[in-house]
């Protein structure tokens, strides 16, 4: 059997391709192609070499708000919940539905918003008050406040929402982007995360989440750290420098050379140029991590300090990571679980989050890269209409989101809750639908990009039929 | 794939039909349900729900062949006129099938391919894998070479040359044990097999079989298709405990355990006849499964998730199928439905555990060296206790002179104890001070507060008693004591709490002290006259519980003994001679030695019964009911109620009205009837072997998975492995035997033109070993493996953080101290969320699904671990120590040691020299900076040795390090 990738993908193909085992001649012409393909950088170009439709987005900038942000409070007011607050809440909502912590509990009641919400920006769109430098762009953004979800709780949902599915063991939708497109990079993994905490408990988030599930393993995310290592093993051993490194990786890639002349194996000049790429990114991944060259006014922007690990920073060096290339860039921040003490935590948390947000979308504008860098702020899922304590449950009937730049229309509002923002009711959003304006901004139709496993065709999107939430596009 | 373009495929399948398939009939199988199943089935299938006008193509009862107002789907020997063919090639957007929205299309040879299926008749086959394999003939050569090579003769073919033997031994080590030949091993093989290659083969097949090491490489294979971890997986991924089931698993391939065994002890162990204690490990199987403790989680959901889990497991990892996939709707390529898929997943609903939470400890299970030492400890207990019992002359004369002594002495005897209470006193003063009644004289048949007194003989001396826990309460002790003469009798007393006490009916002791009982709280010397005394004592409590002590000075016999010791030896009835002979011998001072050994031993017994490793296990309870589950909606209670059984098309299991279990489905799985099971085991130890399965896709046997390049000889292995009693070295023994699997891997280009993708087996195959072997031979290299079997998960080094995202509660990962840092892969600690990143970036997996075929990817990931992670540095400088110590002085003879070593061959002129060079340059730049020199020998927990040069060391290292990052180093070929 061959090894890589590519030959995996193309002996997937040949499979498909119904012509069997019987005919010898199709392998061998074939193989002229795999020779042809074996380039010796081994780059990735994806599997989707003409788009099925125009292409208006070449990178996501995931700003993952992990724990479940209350939507009511921050992008969905409802004062018909504010006039009913501490009253009982009605049980025409409630009967029958799953519910998380709040469970079994007999005496329900209503949580008004905690904070009040402004009208920002030309297009006046109604965003909380906690979050003043987002509303400072609310004209380059797309409020969806009709999103459902099917998974109730942090894990499962996280899943949900990168996979399509509880599931494990499926491809998060960075790799599938990987996998469809390839990357532009050349000395960078294509698919980046990066990960902030602060505001509110810190919810788990396993490496499931950027996982490449059964999709080759080089489209999986690559995690990147603000502190040590940028990169798991990036750095020389100790007392070995950069040019001890040059000379191991020189002769390493002699003798695998030397080799590769007696055993023909199209591995070995893959393995010549994975040490090549290695050992560029020794040198490549420290210096893009380290902002501290950046002007001051792009810091103060941010509100950034060099190696803080805030989600502020996160947000300059997802725009960094943008600049080169990366295909899928996704930032968690772990701070939105707000059970109880809603009101401060909420605020708490959207203040840290807040400047670095909007000033990614002003910084991608100003370089001319929102246009087509696709930007998503949301989490897992909303939080109940229901008080719990002074916080709020878990929500899957109704949440908000917001997207901006790749194709996405700005200044504009999708989608309603209910008077009390608990079902969404108009213009509904499931998650399989924001999967598939995903692929559509990038060039690609959700019904013609499946992966064959385990005999079925796999989607990103799932079983079901989606659609592409076509008011929201520019 | 971008540029096989249609018209290559019309040209290949042209070629493929003018040489090969040209005079070869058209198989269903083969060559039609490949293309039916992806591009129709979906709606022509076996799902009903989605069934689009009333047809199925993957039977010929489904339709295609009925008249449907002049049309027809099928026209046997008629494709021009068959419905399916018109529809296949139409232009009219609305008519063309496979429809333009599902993105599947059918191109003009694949059409061609169907029409000459339905002109030469059209007909069906059964799905391969769901008939029972049957051995089409028995040859007389190696049965494996006859199907080889009769497909290759017929392709014009032939197999490549034999491999060298240090290719060989290299090969057959890596595959039967995961770890590389030594050099001396190799050649030994060497000279072995230049005398008689077919015994040198077989007796390192035996030797390598036998060795311990063989059952750690199978478990890794089997491991990954259970999904073994050391943690629940979702959400907190906190710990569980079930190693000792990764222990089983070895100890099983050691022990070359029969596979039908094997599977019955997992699925069912627990309910085999007097279940072993390895067998209910075994039953930990059903336990491996990702869990929850989120806080919030829905215990109803996740009893719908856990159900699933099993099923998909089962199915993938036995079966070699995809039922798992009939959760939400019939299958839509194979002939499961949900009804099937529920019906599977209630085998499993009698398995005691909590939806949501903490897992429970486990079984205690005295394994390996525990139930060693355990059996040595109750043996020498059993030995010492029988010697205690012995009655020697000896012993009957100490007991002689000890009653001698006793009926000299003026010991008073302690008759039996009355206690009548609790009475009530209101508060605790005043049930300390109110008068019961007893203080003013015993009267046996009292009532007081509606109490009696009652005989307590049971209330021995020397030990705290509880009386209850009536608050403000009182109790009255009596008991007589009758003292050979006048003496005094020290006596220690204890109560919870006040305490009274009066001898003759003088009060000596009052005390209402708030306390819990305990000796020596209380002395008084009891003045007693000759002949009968009384003792009376009140017990007070306050709240709480109540009790007391009570010990007299050297009077330690119990009451009966006592008694009976009163009476003259010639008067005593047999009982009482017994009880004092037993007890004399409980106190002979003779046996003091023996019985502080025996207290010893088994407070040691108790202690180490404490400290046992713990695993989860199966326990069967009362079934949860199940219901098929619409749409796999676990709200939706409207499903109808299923029992277990297995998938309705391929039968039944007979139950005599019994509810069947786990047994019933363990022997199912691996009956004659199951078409399945030996197949895809089959399949997938030939991928150990081969690099790929002789059906390629190992996950799915199913309609949608590959047809078999070797039908025949996957289904004669299949065969074999049953009758030959699923003896799993016997069909190693016969695979490694063969000459298919001594060819060459070598490429020819002839044979790159012919067969690239290796699938007539033409040629071995190489590829990059599996991630923990990567780990495991570098630190064999270097002499640091330690090659210990079995026990608890270790931690090898790992990048500090890396746990970070872990939570509830947060984790830090301190690496092992110890002999453990250089334990196989296999033992490393699985965190299912956060796998250990060296073994990740080597495609290990999370272990979250059954995993049958792990990607091999070849990324940049995969050199930063091999340059820089701690254990390969430490492994590199390891390594450098054996090189300066084992490899010779001159440094052309240390480079030619460490390549055979590593690669088990010899180097050659260009490798030595590029080595040379670069240990001369090292040398000199660390002789230059011995700083750098002395940390890069420090890395890792290990000390170097001081007698080498550092700059020597050092640069022997980088010599190290470049031989363990070769390509070579890390493939089987």
């Amino acid at each position: 059997m061959n090894n890589i990738d590519f030959q995996l993908n193309r002996r997937s193909f040949l499979n498909r391709s119904g012509a069997g085992i019987g005919s010898v001649a199709l392998a061998s012409m074939l193989n002229d192609e795999i020779k042809a393909e074996n380039n010796p950088a081994d780059k990735w170009t994806g599997v989707i070499q003409k788009p099925h439709v125009p292409i208006k987005a070449k990178r996501v900038i995931h700003l993952c708000m992990a724990g479940g942000p209350s939507h009511l409070e921050t992008l969905d007011y409802k004062p018909e919940l504010a006039k009913m607050n501490g009253k009982p809440m009605p049980q025409s909502f409630t009967k029958g539905q799953p519910i998380a912590q709040l469970q079994g509990n007999k005496n329900l009641t209503c949580l008004g918003p905690q904070h009040e919400f402004k009208n920002y920006g030309k297009s006046g769109q109604h965003i909380s008050s906690i979050f003043p430098e987002i509303g400072s762009v609310a004209d380059d953004i797309a409020i969806v406040r009709s999103m459902v979800t099917e998974q109730i709780n942090h894990d499962p949902a996280h899943t949900f929402m990168n996979t399509g599915t509880q599931i494990s063991g499926r491809p998060s939708m960075g790799s599938w982007l990987l996998y469809g497109l390839g990357a532009e990079t050349e000395n960078l993994p294509g698919y980046v995360v990066l990960t902030s905490v602060g505001g509110g408990q810190n919810q788990p988030i396993a490496a499931r989440q950027w996982h490449s599930g059964f999709l080759p393993s080089r489209f999986q995310g690559v995690p990147f750290h603000s502190k040590g290592d940028p990169v798991l093993y990036v750095s020389n051993p100790n007392g070995v420098n950069r040019q001890d490194q040059r000379a191991v990786v020189d002769s390493v890639n002699a003798l695998n050379g030397i080799h590769n002349d007696q055993v023909a194996d199209p591995e070995i000049s893959a393995r010549i140029a994975q040490y090549e790429l290695a050992f560029k990114m020794q040198a490549s991944v420290p210096g893009l991590m380290d902002v501290s060259k950046e002007p001051q006014h792009v810091l103060d922007m941010y509100g950034a300090k060099p190696g803080d690990g805030s989600f502020a920073s996160n947000c300059l060096l997802a725009r960094r990571l943008a600049e080169r290339g990366v295909r899928f860039i996704q930032l968690y921040h772990r701070g939105w679980d707000h059970h109880g003490g809603i009101k401060n935590a909420s605020k708490n948390t959207a203040g840290l989050v807040d400047r670095g947000s909007a000033a990614l979308i002003k910084d991608l504008k100003e370089r001319g890269m929102l246009e087509d860098t696709l930007v998503i702020w949301g989490g897992e899922f909303g939080r109940t209409p229901m008080a719990q304590g002074n916080g709020r449950d878990h929500h899957i009937k109704g949440f908000s989101l917001w997207m901006a730049g790749g194709g996405i229309k700005g200044g504009v509002s999708h989608g309603a809750t209910d008077e009390l923002g608990y079902n969404s009711v108009t213009d509904i959003v499931n998650v399989r639908d924001l999967h598939a304006t995903l692929l559509h901004l990038f060039g690609i139709d959700y019904r013609k990009f499946s992966y064959q496993f385990q005999g079925l065709d796999f989607r990103l999107t799932g079983v079901k039929p989606a659609s592409v939430i076509k008011p929201i596009l520019a | 794939m971008r540029r096989l373009t249609a018209l290559s495929i019309f040209l290949i399948i042209l070629i493929g039909l003018k040489t090969g398939q040209a005079k070869e009939k058209i198989q269903f199988n083969r060559d039609i349900r490949p293309l039916l199943s992806d591009n129709c089935f979906a709606c022509h299938g076996p799902d009903e729900h989605e069934r689009k006008g009333k047809l199925r193509l993957d039977i010929t009862e489904g339709g295609a062949f009925e008249d449907r107002d002049g049309f027809q789907a099928i026209i046997r020997k008629d494709a021009d006129n068959s419905e399916i063919i018109a529809r296949m090639i139409s232009d009219d957007e609305d008519e063309i099938m496979p429809p333009p929205e599902t993105g599947k299309k059918l191109n003009p040879q694949q059409i061609e391919l169907i029409k000459r299926w339905i002109n030469e008749g059209a007909e069906y086959e059964g799905h391969w894998s769901f008939n029972i394999p049957t051995k089409s003939s028995d040859p007389k050569t190696n049965p494996i070479d006859h199907f080889i090579d009769s497909r290759l003769k017929s392709q014009g073919m032939e197999m490549s040359p034999v491999a060298p033997s240090h290719t060989l031994i290299r090969r057959i080590s890596l595959d039967l044990t995961g770890i590389l030949p030594t050099p001396s091993e190799v050649s030994h093989f060497s000279k072995e097999y230049n005398a008689d290659p077919i015994k040198a083969v077989s007796n390192v097949t035996n030797r390598l079989m036998n060795s311990p090491r063989y059952g750690e490489r199978m478990a890794t294979f089997w491991l990954d298709l259970v999904r073994y971890a050391d943690s629940i997986g979702y959400h907190s991924d906190t710990n569980m405990d079930v190693y000792l089931y990764k222990e089983w698993v070895i100890n099983s391939f050691n022990s070359n355990q029969r596979y039908d065994q094997f599977t019955r002890e997992q699925i069912a162990g627990d309910l085999l006849p007097n279940p072993s204690d390895e067998q209910k490990v075994a039953s930990g199987y059903n336990r491996l499964l990702q869990t929850t403790e989120e806080g919030g989680a829905q215990p109803k959901e996740y009893v719908a998730i856990y159900a699933a889990d099993r099923v998909r497991n089962v199915s993938g990892a036995w079966l070699g199928g995809t039922l798992g996939c009939a959760q939400c709707h019939d299958h839509k390529y194979d002939p499961y439905t949900a009804k099937d898929f529920y019906s599977m997943a209630a085998f499993f609903a009698d398995i005691k555990e909590k939806a949501v939470g903490r897992r429970d400890p486990g079984m205690s299970v005295a394994t390996g060296q525990y139930k060693k030492q355990l059996a040595e400890l109750d043996k020498t207990i059993n030995t010492l206790t029988k010697k205690t019992t012995v009655i020697s002359p000896e012993i009957i004369d100490a007991q002689s002179d000890w009653e001698k002594s006793l009926s000299a002495s003026t010991t008073p005897l302690l008759m039996k104890w009355h206690l009548i209470g609790p009475l009530p006193g209101g508060d605790p003063q005043k049930a300390f001070n109110t008068e019961f009644g007893p203080e003013k004289g015993i009267d046996p048949k009292a009532v007081i507060s509606g109490k009696k007194w009652q005989d307590r003989a049971d209330l021995a001396d020397g030990k705290i008693h509880n009386l209850g826990s009536a608050a403000n309460s009182a109790w009255y002790l009596y008991r007589l004591i009758k003292s050979p003469t006048a003496t005094q009798l020290p006596v220690s007393l204890g109560s919870d709490d006040g305490i009274r006490v009066w001898l003759n009916g003088k009060e000596i002791l009052k005390n209402n002290s708030a306390r819990g009982a305990a000796p020596d709280q209380e002395k008084v010397t009891l003045e007693l006259k000759e002949g009968n005394n009384q003792f009376l004592m009140k017990i007070v409590n306050h709240a709480g519980g109540s009790g007391f002590y009570f010990k007299a000075k050297g009077n330690e016999l119990p009451p009966a003994i006592a008694a009976a010791i009163r009476v003259p030896a010639n008067e005593r009835n047999e009982s009482q001679k017994q009880a004092i002979e037993q007890y004399y011998l409980s106190i002979s001072p003779a046996m003091a030695e023996t019985r502080s050994k025996i207290a010893a031993l088994q407070k040691e017994k108790s202690e180490m019964q404490k400290n046992l490793p713990r695993t989860l296990v199966s326990i069967s309870t009362k079934p949860r009911e199940m219901r098929i589950l619409p749409r796999g909606n676990w709200l939706d209670d409207s499903g109808e109620i299923v029992q277990p059984g297995i998938p309705e098309f391929l039968g039944k299991i007979k139950t005599k009205n019994e509810r069947a279990n786990r047994l019933d489905l363990a022997n199912w799985i691996i009956s004659k009837e199951n078409p399945m099971t030996s197949r895809a085991f089959v399949n997938r130890l030939w991928k150990l072997f081969f690099g790929t399965g002789i059906s390629s896709n190992v996950d799915d046997l199913g309609s949608q998975g590959k047809w078999p390049s070797h039908p025949k000889l996957l289904d004669w292995l299949a065969v074999e492995f049953v009758e030959c009693g699923w003896d799993i070295q016997h069909m190693i023994k016969l695979i490694v035997g063969s000459k298919a699997y001594a060819q060459s891997s070598i490429v020819s280009p002839k044979l790159n033109e012919k067969d690239p993708l290796n699938e007539l087996f033409a040629r071995q195959s190489r590829f990059r070993v599996d991630a923990e072997m990567i780990r495991d031979n570098a630190l064999f290299i270097s002499g640091l493996l330690s090659e210990r079997i079995g026990g608890k998960s270790v931690k090898p080094y790992q990048p500090a953080g890396y746990w970070r995202h872990l939570n509830f509660p947060a984790r830090k990962y301190s690496h092992d101290n110890n002999e453990n840092q250089y334990r196989r892969g296999l033992y490393t600690h699985w965190q299912r969320s956060f796998l250990h990143p060296s073994l990740l970036a080597f495609d290990a997996p999370s272990r979250e699904e059954c995993t049958a075929e792990r990607p091999r990817s070849n990324t940049p990931l995969q050199a930063l671990v091999l340059l820089n992670d701690i254990t390969y540095v430490e492994s590199a400088r390891s390594f450098a120590e054996r090189i300066i110590k084992e490899g010779g002085t001159d440094p052309v003879a240390r480079i030619n040691w460490a390549l055979e070593t590593a690669l088990s061959r010899k180097g050659n002129e260009k490798e030595i020299k590029i080595l040379s060079e670069l240990q001369a340059n090292q040398k000199a730049r660390y002789t230059a900076d011995v700083d750098s020199a002395k940390a890069f020998n420090e890395t890792g927990i290990k000390s170097t040795s001081d007698k080498i040069d550092p700059a020597e060391l050092a640069s022997w290292t980088t010599i190290a390090r470049t031989i363990l990052n070769l390509h070579e180093t890390i493939t089987r070929h």
